[in-house]
């Protein structure tokens, strides 16, 4: 809690210590944070590797462009749209991917979301095709306040993904939640205990890809553009890694992945054309150094010096 | 009234036969031993009438209800609760926790706190499971098994890797289980066994070699032969 | 559509699926006896294809291409075996992360060396121009792969069913722990598997590299056509990596023909359908609990 509310107030005061450049930093941070926070729901939570779900963030942030250039222009509308459309995806979707489990579910989850993407580089009359929607304005929430404004929009994310986390911890202290947990510890053991375990997974399935269609809608507001690449497999790898790094089954902890991620990829492509065979090298050390993740370490520490060992959102006695 | 019916169950992996034509049924109340060398189908028999399995040809009846087309968890549903031979429980979550996820989805009206008391265990409530010691583990194993009050429950091995003096202890807790739960267990302490059942199968091969009362089965040849005899090298 | 132009396009499916199941062959083959999961896969294609371009830039040869490519590829994939995946079976998760580093730092490897600009292979001399079929005028050069893919098949199958090392690849998609029960030492088995898979993509992107060219975004293409492949086909069987490979070599070429805008779509719609139908594929085994 403490620790929390110390991130809090560091995350609120740091657009005045920051130049345009670390907010718009920030700002990428946070979108992809709330991004990978999405894919812990799968990962960390309910123990699903998808590896297609950047396919529901490209969908939530194609959708508000689609819209825009059709005329529908209102964020209050486009947002729940949006989101609407990656659920709905994914609702369909993991009726197919969800028959398998383990590798085999890897493997068809990367199949269907280089499908998806095929079909939005394909789709001309919708996407644009590989020239991507270009030129999305930023929104207008009806306010006197303007979303042009780098430090108002950065606010706008910050109120999103802080919603999203409380949200989120929320469901995983009610039964549902902490059903969800159970498929991710044990499968076998929750169907012997009575429990639609399939149920379960496709319910983490969709309210995954929701929260990671709302990153897609900030991400396009704030972009201003979408191509296909946003929906390729490397995204979605991007997300798995930032998951690891940051700490899986941690929510916070791939917020921080994403900061690590991202600001590493703008300081090495500051200096060196090769970053990508960095970022291809920190994968490799991921694997084999990191165990828990940054979040995973950081709790730690605090518990050893704190108070004794509580597994994870353990509830209070009733 | 039959607690559970097994009709003509057989089973292939393949072109291997696993279970070959088994029938035997179990009244109410019964504590009904599963007996039989390694590999002789034991697991495979339980995983069919906990329904993570499908026959491949035969019925099931439970209370008279046919469920051999149920899904798992619909079976839990209807009162059939087991263990597992290799320990299966969310390790990673505290005791609390895991009990809980048996309670908050059975419709019993058991209070946690009560629960956990009368089985000694409340002032581990909020220890991570994967950090007890593996006895604790295993009556852990089957309290989640009960936390559902089953009226059948399927016990494969509880006593799996236990000193003698934990043996013991989950032996005479299976014992004093209140005599309305119906109980088939997979064993292979012979001890265990006598002390526990009423009555036992003896599976050999995948097919029933003979059933009956556990002086009908001391005295029954054929089991001294494949089975007793080799019994010494099994416990 | 004429007879001589489906007889065209039916030689240029079979070709073209011969050329997958190079691919999808090995893929399979390492997820089924290893359970790794290698995203690298279609790096090491991408791989056989840039450096049989340079060996065939300094020589001109080639068989020494082939060689050369498929030799290297296979060390480096040994090497990448030997080193990590190694120490981290039966970790699906790292798996998928390692290898997908590794095809980052393959992808811009081949970046830095070759540069972005996309290139095409010269066809062998002598597998040059056309011959005619039955009135239909069709590439040498398929033919040949067609010849050479029909080939490794069958050096496959008589690897897989007649030679020890096949009893034990079939032992090990089947049950792992009896394979290690047998005293064998199923490391160097693993290794050579794995370098085996790589040596089959490689050869893959070298024959293929004239009909594909080479360009970046080649790996991700491939890995994703070999998973459809494998996914169609059945984890861990090879006759299913041949069956899917062949249907998809007719769904795609027969797409193009007749839907030309919407041909990678067929592929997906293929396997929209055969997961529908049979959620492990059309020869996969029913998983075990």
């Amino acid at each position: 809690m403490f620790l929390g509310v110390t991130l809090l107030i560091a995350l609120i005061i740091l657009p005045f210590g920051l130049g345009s450049y670390g907010l718009s930093l920030m700002i990428s941070v946070l979108i992809f944070g709330l991004f990978a926070m999405s894919l812990d729901i799968l990962i960390g939570y309910t123990g699903l590797v998808s590896f297609n779900h950047a396919t529901f963030f490209g969908v939530g942030a194609y959708v508000v462009a689609i819209l825009f250039y059709r005329g529908w222009d209102n964020f209050w509308l486009a947002l729940p749209a949006a989101v609407a459309a990656s659920v709905l995806l994914a609702t369909v979707l993991g009726l197919v991917v969800l028959r398998s489990s383990g590798p085999y579910f890897l493997m068809i989850t990367l199949a269907f979301g280089q499908m998806i993407f095929a079909l939005a580089w394909k789709w001309r009359t919708f996407t644009g095709g590989d020239d991507g929607l270009p030129g999305i304005p930023r929104p207008d929430l009806g306010f006197p306040v303007s979303m042009w404004n780098e430090q108002n929009f950065y606010y706008l994310v910050l109120v999103f993904i802080c919603l999203s986390f409380l949200l989120l911890r929320q469901l995983f202290r009610l039964p549902l939640g902490r059903a969800i947990i159970g498929v991710k510890e044990s499968e076998s053991r929750m169907q012997a205990l009575g429990y639609n375990t399939w149920l379960l997974k496709y319910l983490a399935y969709v309210i995954a890809a929701g929260f990671a269609g709302l990153a897609g809608v900030l991400y396009v507001y704030y972009n201003g553009f979408i191509s296909p690449q946003e929906l390729n497999w490397t995204m979605s790898g991007m997300a798995i890694l930032m998951v690891v790094i940051g700490g899986t089954g941690t929510l916070v902890g791939p917020v921080l992945g994403a900061g690590i991620i991202l600001i590493l990829q703008n300081l090495l492509s500051a200096y060196t054309e090769r970053w990508p065979l960095v970022i291809g090298m920190l994968f490799v050390i991921c694997v084999i150094h990191v165990k828990d993740g940054i979040a995973g370490y950081v709790m730690k520490l605090w518990e050893k010096g704190w108070k004794g060992y509580e597994s994870p959102g353990s509830e209070k006695p009733n | 009234m039959k607690a559970l019916e097994v009709r003509s169950l057989t089973k292939y992996y393949g072109e291997f036969q696993v279970l070959k034509n088994v029938s035997f049924s179990v009244e109410p109340g019964e504590r009904r031993a599963i007996i039989g060398p390694n590999g002789a189908g034991k697991t495979t028999l339980f995983n069919i009438i906990s329904g993570t399995l499908k026959p491949t040809l035969g019925k099931i009846f439970f209370f008279h209800r046919d469920v051999t087309y149920m899904s798992a968890y619909r079976r839990s549903r209807l009162g059939i609760g087991r263990t597992f031979q290799i320990t299966n429980l969310f390790f990673n979550l505290s005791l609390m926790d895991n009990i809980n996820l048996a309670l908050q989805i059975s419709n019993s009206s058991l209070n946690l706190e009560e629960f956990l008391r009368s089985w000694g265990f409340w002032e581990k409530r909020r220890t991570r499971v994967g950090n007890l010691s593996y006895g604790e583990q295993r009556q852990v194993e089957l309290l989640l098994a009960l936390a559902q009050s089953p009226k059948l429950i399927l016990l494969d091995e509880p006593t799996a890797g236990m000193s003698p003096v934990e043996t013991e202890a989950i032996t005479r807790i299976i014992t004093e289980l209140p005599r309305d739960i119906t109980i088939l267990i997979i064993e292979h302490d012979m001890e265990v066994v006598f002390t526990l059942a009423d009555s036992i199968t003896v599976l050999h091969y995948g097919q029933i070699l003979c059933e009956g009362t556990k002086e009908q089965v001391k005295s029954d040849p054929r089991v001294k032969e494949v089975y007793l005899g080799t019994a010494g090298e099994e416990v | 559509m004429e007879v001589t132009q489906i007889i065209i396009q039916v030689l240029n499916s079979i070709s073209y699926g011969l050329l997958l199941f190079l691919l999808a062959a090995g893929l399979s083959l390492i997820f089924g006896l290893m359970g790794v999961i290698n995203l690298a896969y279609g790096s090491f294609f991408m791989l056989g294809v840039y450096l049989s371009l340079a060996v065939i830039e300094q020589t001109g040869s080639f068989i020494l291409a082939l060689l050369g490519a498929a030799t290297a590829v296979s060390l480096v994939s040994m090497v990448m075996e030997v080193c990590f995946i190694r120490k981290i079976y039966n970790r699906e998760l790292d798996q998928v992360l390692l290898t997908f580093g590794f095809a980052y730092i393959f992808m811009d490897i081949v970046r830095w060396c070759w540069g972005g600009t996309p290139q095409s292979l010269p066809k062998p001399v002598m597998l040059q121009g056309s011959i005619s079929i039955l009135g239909a005028i069709f590439p040498v050069y398929r033919l040949a792969v067609i010849f050479v893919g029909i080939l490794l098949a069958l050096v496959l199958w008589l690897i897989v069913e007649k030679t020890r090392m096949g009893v034990i690849i079939k032992a090990g998609v089947d049950d792992k722990e009896m394979v290690s029960g047998l005293g064998i030492n199923i490391r160097l088995y693993f290794t050579l598997i794995f370098a085996l898979g790589a040596f089959l993509a490689a050869v893959g992107g070298v024959l293929g590299g004239p009909i594909t060219g080479a360009y970046l975004g080649l790996d991700s293409e491939i890995l994703v056509l070999a998973l459809a492949v494998v996914v169609i086909g059945g984890l861990g069987t090879l006759k299913g990596a041949f069956l899917g490979s062949v249907l998809i070599g007719f769904m795609e070429t027969f797409g193009n023909a007749f839907f030309p805008n919407y041909a990678m779509m067929t592929i997906y719609i293929t396997m929209v359908a055969v997961l529908v139908l049979k959620p492990n594929g059309l020869l996969g085994k029913d998983e075990r609990p």
